[in-house]
């Protein structure tokens, strides 16, 4: 059967690749694409391991079509440090070990981070519905929650302290 | 499943020509939540797969000059949610399309492929059949009109012909002192399939109900729109001869299954819960509208 060509953008770069129609975004990108950040958990939407965004939107890659990537832009967990910079939520995560296995964590950490994008001040129950469609098998949540609460608050510190110029 | 083919056409026309000419082989695909999990499973094997994302009148969300909704069938959630106008006028229809799932399932969910489909507990159906929602289809013998109530057949079955595609819903323009609702019954707070769901959509003219639209999900093969229960409501001032007996209705229009998430008694009950609460709520937005 022949495959299909689709040009796309991950993490801002430009990129090609080849794909049965069939085949989920979460196949070719941890296959052909090398990007095994992202998780299979359940193949079927519901625990979020394989969460990446669609033009800026979260979304499951497990439930899209990898030719549907044609003309849109997929931000996967390797695109979330910038340079050599951890991105304020995985350092934080590290400091408060909100993690024990890891195999949730970059589908968590991508969820959060569109949590905070959209609610820079979220409560703890907004917090929790926000990663409700993200499972630990470990950690008991409570650590994950604690983590992007703490992150939030000191992120919107820094920008407070930043000059009205760049806020 | 080999030779699977995909289509991402720019226009309804070409959509409706691929997909009619594949016969039953071929399925739409809007967000994929409900399609993709079941190919997965091997339920549904398509020969052919219509992507109508690519088709601007179906992802699309405009105001009417007359102060409606059309909303593009394949628009996700999380659009609808960013809209800055549509969660204002209509907030028990945003409810229930928000409540399909995760924030991820929201980045792809629509109400198109909610109501195609046909589970008879999907979320955001109740909601538009209480708002009034006329749905657009376009198919091989050109375009129709339905109301969203007429579309599921029963469980995963539509009334839409062979070839035909679901365009948009459009929602009517408001009377002043409208307000609608939605509120569903599950086990836990989130990620779940609603026991029951109920849509209320209320007019209030000083304080008397003018015009009212109930619509129950979870209850029977197909949502519901339960007349009994809005001709209850219709004339009253909300008092509770008037709740009780619209609660009632609501009750007795219920055809429901017992399975683990409820039994015909839980469900048939609650069914009348959920009428009060969610008929409160709306009638709360409709004297502040
Ligand atoms: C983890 C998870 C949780 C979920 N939770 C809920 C929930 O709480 N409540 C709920 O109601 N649902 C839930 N769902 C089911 C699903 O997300 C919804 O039914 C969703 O609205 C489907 O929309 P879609 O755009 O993804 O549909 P798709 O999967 O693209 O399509 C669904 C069906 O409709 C057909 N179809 C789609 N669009 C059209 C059209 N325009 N014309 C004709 N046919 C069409 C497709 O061929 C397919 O058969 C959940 C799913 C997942 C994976
Ligand atoms: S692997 Fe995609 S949601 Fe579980
Ligand atoms: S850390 Fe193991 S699943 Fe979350």
């Amino acid at each position: 059967m022949a495959k299909i060509h689709v040009t796309t953008t991950v993490n801002g770069e430009p990129v090609e690749f080849l794909c049965e129609p069939q085949q989920s975004m979460l196949d070719v990108l941890r296959g052909p694409l090398g990007l095994t950040g992202s998780k299979e958990g359940c193949g079927s939407g519901d625990c979020g391991a394989c969460s990446i965004t669609l033009d800026g939107r979260l979304i499951c890659s497990c439930l899209m079509l990898a030719v549907e990537a044609e003309g849109h832009e997929i931000g996967t967990i390797e695109g979330m440090a910038s340079g050599d910079g951890l991105h304020p939520l995985q350092q934080k995560f590290l400091e408060m070990a909100a993690l024990q296995c890891g195999i949730c964590t970059p589908g968590v950490l991508i969820a959060a981070r569109a949590l905070l994008e959209k609610n820079p001040d979220p409560t703890e129950t907004e917090v929790r519905f926000g990663l409700a469609g993200n499972l630990c098998r470990c950690t008991g949540y409570d650590k994950i929650v604690r983590a992007v609460l703490e992150t939030a608050a000191e992120m919107r510190g820094a920008k407070a302290e930043m000059p009205e110029a760049v806020r | 499943m080999t030779d699977i083919r995909y289509l991402a056409p720019g226009t309804l026309d070409e959509a409706v020509g691929a997909y009619a000419a594949a016969a039953g082989a071929a399925r739409i695909l809007a967000g994929g939540t409900d399609l993709l999990v079941q190919m997965r499973a091997g339920v549904v094997r398509p020969g052919l797969i219509v992507d109508i994302k690519k088709i601007a009148e179906m992802t699309t969300i405009e105001e009417t000059p007359e102060g409606g909704f059309r909303i593009g069938a394949a628009v996700s959630g999380a659009r609808l949610a960013e809209h800055p106008r549509f969660g204002k006028v209509w907030p028990g229809v945003l409810e229930g399309i928000n409540l399909i799932g995760s924030k991820q399932v929201q980045g792809r969910a629509s109400p198109g492929g909610n109501l195609c489909n046909a589970s008879p507990a999907g979320d955001s159906v109740p909601a538009m059949i209480a708002a009034g929602a006329v749905v657009t289809i376009q198919g091989p013998n050109g375009r129709r009109q339905m109301p969203v109530e007429a579309v599921p057949a029963g469980p995963g079955r539509t009334n839409l012909a062979p070839g035909e595609i679901l365009v948009s819903f459009t929602l009517p323009p408001q009377p002043a002192g409208t307000g609608d609702a939605y509120l569903r019954m599950i086990p836990r707070t989130e990620m779940d399939i609603a026991v029951v769901g109920c849509g209320a959509c209320i007019t209030l003219e000083d304080g008397v109900v003018t015009q009212a639209r109930i619509g129950l999900g979870a209850v029977a093969p197909t949502p519901l729109l339960v007349g009994p229960a809005a001709a209850a409501l219709i004339g009253s001032r909300l008092e509770e001869a008037a709740l009780a007996a619209a609660a009632a209705a609501c009750s007795a229009a219920c055809r429901p299954i017992d399975d683990k998430r409820g039994t015909i008694a839980y469900r048939t009950k609650v069914a009348g819960v959920l009428l009060r609460r969610c008929v409160a709520i709306a009638a709360d937005r409709a004297g502040r509208a």
